[in-house]
């Protein structure tokens, strides 16, 4: 009884009494959010346009932000070492194409989905053979990132906003909306949905495999730049982030893997569910639920819908 | 292999009843109002212009469809819903159109993975495979092996079923399904890009299947010369209803079916 | 040439289903076992224990997760979490029944393992493919943070450690401090050569092709009578117990003690590497797999150094480390590139060729 007391009631007792901490809360979930689902914007690019589930989407985060700082360390100015590392996003983006898309296309999916299995490993262990595995600190002030916070009053308490949040949330929805207008209104983007259809019929119609996969490896491999920059600077830039960056499959499940608008939508549910859960029912049982509520989540879903939350039904033929 | 009992059933008694079967995928109607009946013993075929049903009229026979609308009564049992698996035990096998083997398995396991439902040793012989385990299994492998001889199939017996010609894998499929001992066997296009010794060789296991061992097939193909060779009825559909039903002359002269065919003269 | 099937005739279909049909397999199969055995008689206690058991344990472990990827075609990413229950219910057994054999307990640890499988194997109905294998991330996150925060698990220990005690078999110490290499490699090989007997058994009868048919054509299996959800959850059983035993004879009989993290994400994942570079479906190809992603980085850590130091370049532990992981990865699609189905194909290509040698064909 006590317990189902603490689990059904008291936590709702606790956000009616104190707004302001529900306020605060929710802002960290959907901050949190947003950078998922920015991750998850990488994996829905590369999905849409190549078929491939690209597992070292969260190692790519995690590799651009140490890039950046590994070079900035290294001596180079910030906005340069900025320069490069997209430079060498690039440069990844054609070295995963010809060293691995290009001799396994026409593979089943399994065999691409392991195939960046074994890019995250090798990803690994070049990052921190050549960086170093010890956390770094983000460049967030030499970026012109904004710093500070501000409080504001609300419901008799105070709630934080930092500003580099709200930076977050603004970059991220500016990306969103330039990858919208570039799929929708550019050839380029025409020429992706086309691949994303089927292949076949996109290099019959004269479309180059090879260089929409490029495009799409390079546009994934920016998004993860600035997902890293965001996260880097609200903790540290390690590989320890890659724990982070898994958690925008479960974000995937919900938004279902083609849909940029689900990757949103899931990735802001995932984020604000995991903190309230965290916050007002984490306790109950250890805390710490965090590393999994946004699994279970998702699993518990997928029962009830399987085609996630902007899939079509799919029908069974045969 | 032994034929089956009494091979010549007299009277032709009714084996499967389709009684106003409708099934739709939200707006789409793939059958509408569709009843014909399949008579123990007979070569029952479907067929009719593309997209006009045939295929999801299998699909609901042994259950990977449920009708919106409608029963279907198979050997006096009537039921609207059914899982595919209880089909299977109920005697009901098929093929598919679109060729769907077990494509890392070869031949061999193929047409044994046909008698699952016939092997009934547990979990703990299986871990030893010895004793019943293994008695059982050689007892089914004799009669996969009957089935690869009336296949004339011995020479790929271990090879990977994704290696086949395609005219072979039809072959191997029809015998994974007969592997089930059938009562009722559904062939959807058995003949689907065969040349024309393959559907020679095609036509004659089906006659030989229905008149030794006295199964029962529904079949849906597009070959005509086929259809009116083999069968002795025929149910025509078109845009998920039926337009006509009977022998095959009866349904040759059926004005109807030669609108659906050939178009109408306006 | 070498290996020449001609004359050797079957006369009845059980000689002929035989696992091993041909007199030089059985051959071979022989010699490989009388060997491992020798190895006792080396007394070479690190080729023992640094080399020879771990390989044995992550072989048991491919082996779990080959049944359930490789033979049923379900992805999952939650190897090491079911490892942990295993290493986990065991010491809960031998803790809590102090005079029970030590063998049984890590038999019967492997059914909790089970157990929880068919819990997180349930969505595996309605999941499919990728879906499925995030499905089983959750029951890695999950998994690993009870054995953080259930102090129960491991008894209240303060150190929130699992360490194995003394347990003998015969009088002699298999399991603990005074147990040695010989002893624990003997029961080692002893139970991974009994399993894996038992899964050859199983998937070359009814319940394997049960699974293959689920792997390669689900609908198609389920019309011709397979109960889709019994063989999947029993392929999920299966897999998990394997798993569960090789998570505890990892602790047991291996490390002598182990924390929650052993049982980490990246222990699903080199599994799971084992299990593809070994090739998918195939028993002997975890066994090489196992092989090559665990030893491999056991000969670097010796060849590396000695190759760059008289370039005057010192190489630290954490570097070896980090090449482990980038040759590791460029194996990977190395072989998805080269040959997709693994050591296991190379194996049979080359059986091929010397059954033909000196022709090519």
């Amino acid at each position: 009884m006590d317990m189902l007391y603490n689990v059904l009631i008291d936590p709702f007792v606790m956000m009616g009494s104190a707004p302001d901490l529900l306020i605060q809360t929710l802002w960290e979930g959907l901050v949190a959010g947003v950078l998922y689902a920015l991750i998850a914007l990488g994996f829905v690019l590369i999905f849409k346009a190549s078929g491939v589930f690209n597992f070292a989407q969260g190692i790519m985060v995690v590799f651009a932000a140490l890039t950046l700082v590994g070079l900035h360390e290294m001596g180079v100015p910030a906005l340069l070492a900025l320069i490069l590392t997209i430079g060498v996003m690039f440069i990844l983006a054609v070295t995963v194409e010809r060293v691995v898309l290009r001799p396994l296309v026409n593979q089943p999916d399994i065999i691409l989905f392991m195939a960046t299995f074994g890019l995250t490993y090798f990803l690994i262990g070049f990052g921190e053979l050549i960086f170093g595995g010890n956390p770094k600190q983000m460049i967030a002030q030499e970026l012109y990132l904004p710093q500070g916070s501000t409080d504001l009053d609300l419901f008799g308490g105070l709630v934080r906003f930092q500003h580099i949040d709200i930076a977050a949330a603004v970059i991220a929805s500016l990306i969103i909306a330039v990858l919208a207008v570039f799929f929708s209104k550019t050839r380029i983007g025409r020429a992706l949905r086309a691949v994303a259809d089927s292949h076949k019929a996109a290099l019959s119609v004269g479309i180059s495999l090879g260089q929409i996969w490029v495009i799409v490896w390079f546009a994934a491999g920016i998004v993860a730049l600035v997902a890293g920059i965001m996260w880097g600077a609200r903790s540290d830039v390690s590989f320890a982030l890659q724990i982070v960056a898994l958690k925008a499959l479960p974000v995937l499940i919900l938004g279902g893997f083609t849909s940029i608008p689900g990757a949103i939508v899931g990735g802001l549910i995932i984020g604000v569910s995991e903190k309230l859960g965290e916050f007002y029912w984490g306790g109950l049982v250890g805390g710490g639920i965090e590393t999994w509520l946004a699994y279970i989540i998702a699993l518990l879903f997928l029962l009830y819908r399987p085609q996630g939350l902007f899939g079509e039904r799919i029908i069974e033929r045969i | 292999m032994r034929p089956f009992e009494n091979p010549v059933i007299p009277q032709r008694e009714t084996l499967l009843a389709v009684e106003n079967v409708s099934l739709a995928f939200g707006g789409v109607k793939a059958l509408t109002d569709v009843s014909f009946d399949i008579r123990k013993g007979e070569i029952r075929a479907i067929i009719g212009p593309n997209g006009a049903g045939k295929t999801s009229m299998l699909n609901c026979i042994n259950g990977f469809y449920h009708p919106t609308h409608g029963s279907i009564t198979f050997k006096g049992e009537k039921r609207r819903r059914m899982r595919p698996s209880a089909a299977a035990r109920g005697g009901i096998a098929r093929t598919f159109q679109n060729v769907a083997l077990f494509k890392g398995m070869s031949t061999l396991d193929n047409i044994m993975t046909g008698r699952s439902l016939k092997m009934h040793k547990g979990f703990f012989w299986q871990m030893l495979r010895y004793g019943p385990a293994l008695k059982e299994e050689a007892g089914h492998r004799r009669v996969v092996e009957d089935i690869i001889d009336f296949l004339e199939i011995q020479h790929i017996r271990r090879t990977p079923v994704g290696k086949l010609p395609y005219g072979l894998q039809k072959r191997v499929e029809l015998g994974r399904a007969l592997a089930m001992e059938p009562e009722l066997l559904l062939l959807d296009e058995p003949m689907a890009g065969m040349n024309l010794e393959e559907k020679e060789d095609m036509s004659r296991f089906i006659l030989d299947v229905n008149q030794h061992f006295g199964t029962t097939i529904a079949l849906i193909e597009h070959d005509m010369g086929v259809v009116m060779d083999l069968s002795d009825r025929v149910v025509v559909l078109e845009y998920g209803r039926k337009i006509a039903d009977g022998t095959p002359q009866e349904v040759k002269r059926d004005e109807k079916v030669v609108a659906a065919y050939l178009g109408v003269a306006h | 040439m070498f290996y020449r099937e001609a004359g050797q005739f079957k006369t009845t279909y059980a000689a002929d289903m035989a696992i091993f049909p041909l007199r030089e397999d059985r051959i071979g199969l022989a010699v490989i076992i009388v060997c491992a055995y020798a190895l006792v008689f080396t007394g070479n206690s690190f080729l023992l224990q640094a080399v020879m058991i771990p390989f044995l344990v992550f072989s048991l472990a491919a082996i779990g997760l080959n049944l359930l990827t490789g033979y049923t075609g379900l992805l999952s990413l939650g190897t090491g979490a079911f490892m942990g229950v295993g290493a986990y219910a065991c010491y809960k057994l031998t803790t809590a029944f102090p005079g029970l054999n030590i063998i049984i307990c890590i038999l019967a640890s492997g059914l909790f393992s089970a157990a929880i499988g068919v819990l997180f194997g349930l969505p595996s109905l309605r999941i499919k493919g990728f879906y499925l294998a995030v499905a089983t991330l959750a029951a890695q996150f999950f998994l690993q943070w009870c054995f953080i925060r259930v102090p129960w698990l491991v008894n209240y220990n303060v150190s929130g450690a699992i360490e194995a005690p003394l347990r003998t078999l015969f009088g002699v110490p298999i399991v603990g401090a005074t147990a040695t290499p010989e002893t624990r490699y003997l029961v080692v090989l002893t139970l991974v050569i009994g399993l894996t007997w038992v899964a050859s058994n199983i998937v070359h009868g009814r319940i394997g092709r049960a699974w293959m048919a689920v792997r390669d054509m689900d609908i198609a299996a389920e019309l011709i009578g397979i109960r889709l959800l019994r063989t999947k959850l029993l392929a999920f059983a299966v897999s998990s117990y394997y798993c569960g035993v090789a998570g505890a004879l990892l602790v047991f009989l291996w490390y002598g003690g182990a924390e929650y993290d052993v049982f980490n994400i990246n222990q699903s994942f080199f599994i799971l590497f084992m299990v593809i570079i070994g090739g998918l479906g195939s028993l002997i190809g975890s066994f090489m797999g196992a092989a090559l992603i665990f030893i491999l980085p056991i000969i670097l850590g010796m060849v590396m150094p000695a190759i760059l130091s008289p370039f005057g370049i010192g190489i630290t532990a954490a570097t070896v480390e980090h090449l482990r992981f980038m040759i590791v990865g460029a194996l990977i699609i190395f072989f998805l590139i080269v040959e997709p189905h693994g050591l296991a194909r190379l194996w049979q290509i080359g059986k091929q060729k010397l059954r033909v040698w000196p022709f090519p064909y």
